[in-house]
């Protein structure tokens, strides 16, 4: 579905994506992981088209993202990070405007926008405008947008920044129902839970390269399933192991307090980038 | 459009306030002992006035509406993700400024008339407001492209929408100036405007040589917004 090989972009002397290489299957929810600056945003940007690459290639569902730029539109829906429907708009108008953008015929269009509102439970609030909205509702706004013209791509920058848990599990739900009506679902996101709640893979990216490649458990396995982490003097120590049986060993050689714990996702990331995410 | 239809009433009162206190301070206040070739003030500066307040409209609904859009509201990526041309994009933005402008005109008009002005309108007139308002809303789209913040945009206005709103031919003709200012004047696009609106409002008909300076005007900077928006992807 996405293909993209030795995808680049420097900003004069900066690398901000450093030759990457990545393929994603149709149906699939993919997240795309990585601290503040690693060429995550970028990345979305090149595959959607905002920002021109500096080198190698991507394509979608078999259309070039530096050519067939009308077809690569077609088939991709996107809900960038940040807020971007138009306020002075009501939703109902908001979904009216992309569908006119996209040349929708009318019938179709307004079909489509009930039955949209509807799909994120938007539906008694098609009048009122989007400036109006809380945070949650205007995510899932611009879902609904991105979804207009029925795409078979959906890209997702950092999809539940700034929401409360109620919301973000909302916006879960509307993501892992849409991919199971057979969405293709690429996410950029900082928040390792989602990741691991909803990818079936994920790609950690650092410093504009792709670090590590694949599910959350064989990610997990890769480091080590138990974690063993020593409380002391303020700063925590983690260690890796394979199972229990080792974990416990260690822990019973040392003084401090001690936690031991099933690694997660967050672990891994920490373990091959090196810092906490968000630095 | 549908924006502009749901903030008419206060788009149309802020309307009124600059042209009201234009022809107030210099039609009434300054003007009544002028007299410029012959004719009254007042009818000298309200082809001035629509000219000027056309081109300030329309700068401000096309440029700065897109320039926050873009820097600010980000609503400028939606269209860019979309399948339409920049060719498309762009005359929508001039389109929607210039009808702004044109509205603006219209009550500058309707005041003058309140005053007691009497102007000779036509085809032509409103032909020219009309492409006056697309010069401007094309300079508007390009600046925002260009300009990188708001103060910045702010400073475009002042450096280069301010001084013309004063010095094309507005409220003066610029004969009595030195003559370098007067040739730098007579390059701007204003000036061709308010000589145009001037000639036909007294009726002596459209000045070709001007015309073709706006037309002209209005082409390259459509061309000028097109290829902006182009580029915007870097």
């Amino acid at each position: 579905m996405i293909k993209i090989s030795r995808l680049a972009k420097h900003y004069g002397s900066i690398q901000a994506v450093a030759g990457l290489d990545l393929e994603i299957d149709r149906g699939e929810i993919f997240g795309l992981l990585g601290p503040n600056g690693a060429g995550k945003t970028t990345t979305f940007r090149m595959l959607t088209m905002l920002t021109k690459p500096s080198g190698g290639s991507a394509s979608i569902n078999g259309y070039e993202v530096t050519g067939d730029l009308l077809k690569v539109k077609k088939v991709i829906g996107v809900v960038p990070q940040h807020m971007n429907l138009d306020q002075e708009l009501t939703a109902w108008e908001n979904l009216e405007l992309h569908g006119r953008l996209h040349k929708m015929p009318g019938e179709r269009r307004r079909q489509r926008i009930d039955e949209l509102l509807a799909y994120v439970e938007l539906a008694g609030r098609a009048h009122d405008l989007a400036n109006k909205f809380s945070g949650g509702m205007k995510r899932r706004l611009m879902i609904a947008r991105a979804l207009m013209h029925s795409p078979g791509v959906l890209f997702l920058d950092e999809p539940t920044a700034g929401l409360d848990p109620q919301a973000r599990r909302n916006i879960w739900d509307l993501i892992r129902r849409m991919n199971s009506e057979g969405m293709t679902v690429l996410l950029t996101t900082h928040y390792i839970e989602e990741a691991e709640a909803l990818c079936h893979r994920v790609g950690i990216m650092d410093h504009g390269r792709l670090i590590a490649l694949g599910t959350p458990t064989e990610l997990k396995k890769r480091v080590g399933e138990v974690v063993v982490e020593a409380l002391n003097h303020g700063g925590n120590e983690y260690r890796f192991f394979a199972d229990r049986e080792q974990a416990l060993r260690y822990a019973g050689s040392l003084a401090d307090n001690v936690l031991i714990r099933e690694a997660n996702l967050e672990d891994v990331f920490v373990e091959l980038t090196g810092r906490k995410v968000g630095d | 459009m549908v924006v502009l239809r749901r903030n008419f009433g206060k788009f149309f009162s802020s309307r009124l306030v600059g042209p009201l206190l234009y022809l107030v301070a210099f039609g009434w206040g300054l003007g009544r002992n002028i007299q410029v070739n012959g004719g009254n003030y007042l009818e000298f500066i309200v082809p001035g006035i629509i000219a000027l307040g056309a081109m300030n409209t329309s700068f401000n609904a096309a440029g700065v509406n897109l320039n926050i859009s873009r820097l600010y509201h980000k609503t400028l990526d939606e269209y860019l993700i979309a399948p339409i041309s920049a060719a498309a994009f762009v005359s929508g933005k001039v389109l929607a400024g210039s009808v702004r402008g044109l509205i603006d005109a219209l009550v500058i008009l309707a005041l003058a008339f309140l005053f007691g002005s009497r102007l000779a309108v036509n085809g032509w007139f409103f032909l020219v407001v009309l492409l006056t308002c697309f010069v401007f809303s094309s300079l508007g789209v390009v600046a925002a492209m260009l300009v990188n913040t708001h103060e910045d945009m702010a400073n475009f206005s002042t450096f280069v929408i301010l001084p013309m709103s004063f010095l094309c031919g507005t409220f003066f003709l610029p004969d009595s100036l030195p003559q370098v200012f007067g040739w730098i004047i007579n390059v701007l696009p204003l000036t061709h405007a308010s000589y145009l609106l001037r000639a036909i409002a007294s009726g002596h008909g459209i000045i070709p040589l001007s015309l073709a300076v706006l037309a002209g005007y209005a082409l390259i900077l459509f061309a000028a917004g097109v290829a902006a928006v182009r580029t915007v992807r870097q």
